[in-house]
């Protein structure tokens, strides 16, 4: 058995009455790459707002890296990297700023932040607008680099949220490539997504409805269990299930 | 410790990358530190006279010129129809009808006493008041005149009276703008501040990027140092040119310790600062803390001396008045400045201003949640 | 006509959702009213004051006591050192000394003169001044009781119009109002309209089958509303709390407020129209709307007294007009004939800004 680096039991969010996560229990593998697929309000985002210690879950278990995300979640956030679905990086600071601030909250030394930087930009093609403005990159170029400096501390686990919406195939290929790659360097990635060819890039795949995992296993084996060709047909039948609007 | 030298070269980035909320910042205070001395300006003189003088007699023509020759009046017109000076209040063309009745001088004379009228636009109570003091002195100094004139010739006794000097310490040319302009500089430093920190918070939560650095392990203590010390530094920056101003323009050198007035804004930047980033934290938007600061600024300019003496209010305000900052700052910016107190002079006021600058920023970072 | 209403129910929505910024817009005139009205005053009242008595003697001690009797003075000590009086400023503990020196009594009788010297912190001039003509009016009483027959006086006898109680109420309830309608209309109009532009949704409407001119129409009809309700709610506190009853024509007085909300939607529209984003929309308001009103309409700051350009550029405020024609109709009592002037003016502003927004407004379209 490989080591568990999320370890999910029973975890569960209220809204008032709503229950945007309900009850889910799942584990997490060192080193995979686990795609969390859902529709719209399936109740993705907020587990992974849960995991990364961004929002405190209303009951049940779970450990990240071996921490509590009750109680020990500022020891979480050391080892753990996010990417957000709504771009967050500074627009009003510059490439290699940006770089330079997160490295420096991240405990980098100066040597580190340096060759860091002079890595990733590289790495990345942006040599050419490395002084420019975040706010004048193209959208697959931004998402590229907030990807980068979400992992510039080499944490165990990234979690990225819907990473790649809104940009080009093209784009969305290359990006897989950077996280292909940081899967070999050792970091579990965790990410969400509701693009179905995505989703067989993946070692396995949780599938929420209404705020419960329905589905979790590779995609061979989904598409084998649901007797489908591809990951698409899979998702409408689990999806159509669905009562909770958008 | 490193990350807050990280923190702040983010900050201080972002504030100097938007130049033009840079030059406002500095600009905006010194353009009001030269344009509001001079509005502010509630001496009272050039009070408006319309004369009613139904006597034209030598006693109403030596008064009328007493009273043109004051300071304080300037005389609008001159009838003998009292309607047509009440007219002229009114049209707000005079603020006061002196009515000088018929046989004046005869009756003076005859029955040894004698009634002038005053009537006088009370709307703004203030310049009401002191105009018609005003003018009831320069009666009195003509009746007093009036009076060593015929004991000098007549065999009547002589009055006993007390001859009054006064000394105006401080300030012995009853300037207004030397009172106004440690006030106005207060509450600069104030709304700078305020204003700043409280918008800070905010953006960083619509635009999204908070998210991105709860995620990280910074300390929150760290992250608030790293909002608040930018200010604190524009804060001083923008006290110090309010000075310059002040001197430059307004010959207003502080007669106290520099040092004393420096340590006194370090504290005071403080709480000021701590109080914008409290109301950032309570705020979804901008607009909304902009909104709620707007509405607390009113309330502690309005109530915080500059205008209208604390002691003259009601003993539940001046109570009320004990929670607010800028209260403390007006006083004792006034203190320093122009009267030159000292350290132990102000040291209880220094004192409340650390509790409130512990108090604030104690209650922001609790209210500030890395998670939700 | 249902289409704009329909429009119109939206935007109230928009307004009725956003609950902290509605109770300040509501709690802010409120609150101001109540400030104005309970506690500004330029009153002196219990002003703590140092009693200096060289003499000690019944004139010096019958003096003490009336100054002690009075309302204006609270007696903070009675020493006979001048140099406690520095210590005592410099920690703002009291505002001026009286000085009585020796031999008062013996003087006054027999020289018929005696000296009397007043210290006073004059950092606040106005405050000193008061005290200082208090104080003088106090002794002064005292000696003219000594001279029984004093032929010759001239009494003057004051009457104070409009306001005989020198209340600061009728001074600054129009201006209160003035300020009020300003936020409310130029800032909150010209803001929502810009976020409509700032987040899209402008296009949306201007796409649709719906008169641009009515989109306008339609964002301005709450703001109108909720302004009269801003009004209707000082004038019954200036009425019921503060006693400042409304001497002229109510009518005539709602509907020239009418006509000065009318000219600030119409600041509102072309700020909005002019700018891009809300931050620029706010600062423009904030610094070249609400800060002006504040400066120049007179309530708090008398234009009498101000050099030469700042009074001409008080003729371009529009609340300075607004706050006459207030005090016109609600403290003096007067109609329309002394108010046309003044209404004509804001009438003038209003249409010129109008007709550049819609001017701007057509060519943007086009």
């Amino acid at each position: 058995m490989e080591e568990v680096v999320i370890q999910a039991d029973k975890l569960t969010k209220k809204f008032g009455d709503f229950t945007a996560v309900d009850a889910i229990t799942f584990q997490v593998r060192k080193g995979e790459i686990f795609g969390f697929l859902g529709a719209n309000g399936a109740g993705k985002t907020t587990a992974m707002r849960m995991l990364c210690g961004l929002s405190v879950p209303t009951s049940g278990e779970a450990k990240v890296a071996g921490f509590d995300i009750y109680k020990e979640t500022e020891s979480i956030k050391k080892n753990i990297g996010y990417m957000s679905q709504k771009f967050s990086l500074y627009e009003d600071l510059t490439v290699v700023e940006n770089i330079r601030f997160f490295g420096g909250i991240y405990g980098l030394t100066n040597e580190q932040i340096k060759n860091k930087t002079q890595q990733l930009i590289e790495r990345l093609g942006l040599t050419s607008v490395q002084k420019q403005l975040v706010v004048d990159l193209p959208l697959g170029w931004k998402q590229k680099l907030s990807f980068s400096i979400a992992i510039i501390h080499q944490p165990k686990i990234v979690f990225l949220d819907e990473p790649t919406g809104g940009v080009d195939p093209l784009t969305r290929r290359q990006f897989w490539e950077l996280i292909y790659e940081a899967a070999h360097n050792g970091i579990t990635v965790f990410v969400t997504t509701h693009y179905m060819d995505e989703a067989e890039y993946c070692d396995r795949l949780s599938i929420m409805v209404d705020g419960r995992i329905k589905a979790l296993d590779t995609p061979k084996n989904l598409k084998a269990e649901f007797e489908v060709e591809s990951m698409d047909e899979v998702f409408y039948k689990l999806a159509r299930q669905a009562t909770r609007a958008e | 410790m490193r990350t807050i030298k990280f923190l702040l070269y983010k900050e201080f980035k972002q504030i100097f990358r938007n130049r033009s909320i840079v030059a406002l910042i500095l600009f905006m205070p010194v353009m009001q530190l030269l344009i509001l001395p001079w509005a502010a300006d509630y001496e009272v003189k050039n009070i408006n006279v319309a004369l009613v003088d139904q006597d034209h007699s030598t006693y109403a023509q030596e008064l009328i010129s007493k009273i043109s020759g004051s300071n304080y009046f300037n005389i609008v017109s001159s009838t003998s129809s009292y309607d047509e000076a009440y007219r002229s209040i009114e049209s707000d063309a005079a603020d006061l009808v002196l009515l000088i009745p018929p046989n004046f001088k005869r009756d003076l004379v005859k029955n040894k006493a004698q009634k002038l009228f005053l009537a006088v636009n009370a709307i703004n109570g203030t310049k009401a008041n002191l105009g018609a003091a005003y003018m009831q002195e320069v009666i009195k100094e003509y009746n007093g005149k009036l009076l060593t004139e015929i004991h000098s010739v007549g065999r009547n006794p002589i009055p006993h009276r007390a001859e009054v000097t006064f000394s105006n310490w401080y300030n012995p040319h009853l300037s207004y703008k030397v009172f106004m302009v440690p006030g106005i500089l207060a509450i600069l430093v104030t709304m700078v501040g305020g204003f700043l920190s409280a918008l800070n918070i905010v953006k960083e939560k619509e635009v999204g990027t908070i998210e991105q650095v709860n995620v990280t392990p910074i300390k929150k203590h760290h992250f608030i140092l790293g909002k608040m010390i930018p200010f604190w530094v524009l804060g001083n920056v923008v006290f110090t040119l309010g000075l310059i101003v002040s001197w430059v323009i307004y010959g207003i050198v502080p007669v106290g310790s520099l040092l004393l007035l420096y340590s006194f804004i370090a504290v005071y930047l403080l709480a000021v600062l701590g109080f914008g980033l409290l109301i950032s934290t309570y705020s979804e938007t901008q607009q909304q803390a902009m909104f709620v600061m707007y509405f607390f600024m009113m309330v502690f300019i309005l109530m915080g001396g500059l205008f209208t003496p604390i002691e003259s209010m009601p003993e539940w305000a001046q109570e009320t008045i004990k929670i607010n900052p800028l209260s403390y700052l007006i006083k004792v910016l006034r203190m320093i400045v122009l009267k030159g107190s000292t350290f132990s002079d102000i040291a209880p006021h220094l004192g409340t201003i650390a509790l409130f600058a512990i108090g604030l920023n104690g209650w922001a970072m609790l209210n500030y949640k890395k998670t939700s | 006509m249902k289409r704009l209403l329909v429009f119109i129910k939206k935007e109230f929505t928009h307004v009725l959702r956003d609950k902290k910024t509605l109770l300040i817009l509501f709690g802010m005139p409120i609150v101001q009213v109540l400030i104005f009205g309970f506690v500004l005053s330029n009153e002196v009242k219990n002003t703590n004051l140092l009693v200096i008595d060289q003499a000690q003697d019944s004139a010096t001690k019958e003096i003490i006591s009336k100054v002690q009797a009075s309302v204006y003075f609270n007696i903070a000590s009675v020493t006979f050192d001048v140099k406690d009086v520095e210590a005592s400023f410099k920690k703002g503990k009291s505002k001026a000394a009286l000085i009585l020196p020796k031999d008062f009594e013996k003087n006054l009788m027999t020289k018929h003169v005696a000296q009397v010297q007043i210290l006073a912190d004059a950092s606040d001039p106005n405050h000193a001044t008061t005290i200082e003509n208090y104080l003088t009016a106090i002794i002064r009483d005292y000696t003219n009781s000594l001279n029984t027959t004093m032929p010759y006086t001239i009494t003057p006898e004051v009457r104070m119009l409009y306001n005989p109680q020198l209340k600061g109420a009728p001074n600054f309830v129009p201006g209160v109002m003035a300020l009020i309608l300003m936020l409310v209309c130029v800032m909150m109009t010209a803001i929502s309209i810009v976020r409509e532009k700032e987040m899209g949704t402008m296009e949306v409407l201007l796409v649709s089958p719906f008169k641009p001119i009515m989109v306008i129409v339609s964002k301005v009809v709450p703001y109108f509303i909720l302004s009269m309700l801003n009004i209707v709610s000082i004038l019954l506190l200036s009425v019921y709390v503060l006693g400042v009853p409304i001497k002229g024509n109510v009518l005539l007085l709602f509907a020239e407020s009418a006509l000065f909300i009318s000219t600030c939607l119409s600041l509102g529209i072309f700020i909005s129209i002019k700018t891009q984003t809300q931050q620029v929309a706010m600062l423009i308001s904030l610094m070249g709307m609400l800060l002006p009103t504040v400066l120049f309409s007179g309530f708090m700051f008398p234009i009498e007294n101000m050099p030469f350009p700042l009074r001409m550029i008080s003729n371009i405020v529009p609340a300075k007009w607004f706050y006459i024609i207030v005090k016109d109709i609600m403290i003096k009592g007067l109609g329309f004939a002394a108010v046309w002037k003044e209404s004509l003016i804001l009438m003038g502003i209003t249409v010129f800004f109008l007709g550049i927004s819609i001017k701007n407004f057509k060519i943007r379209l086009a």
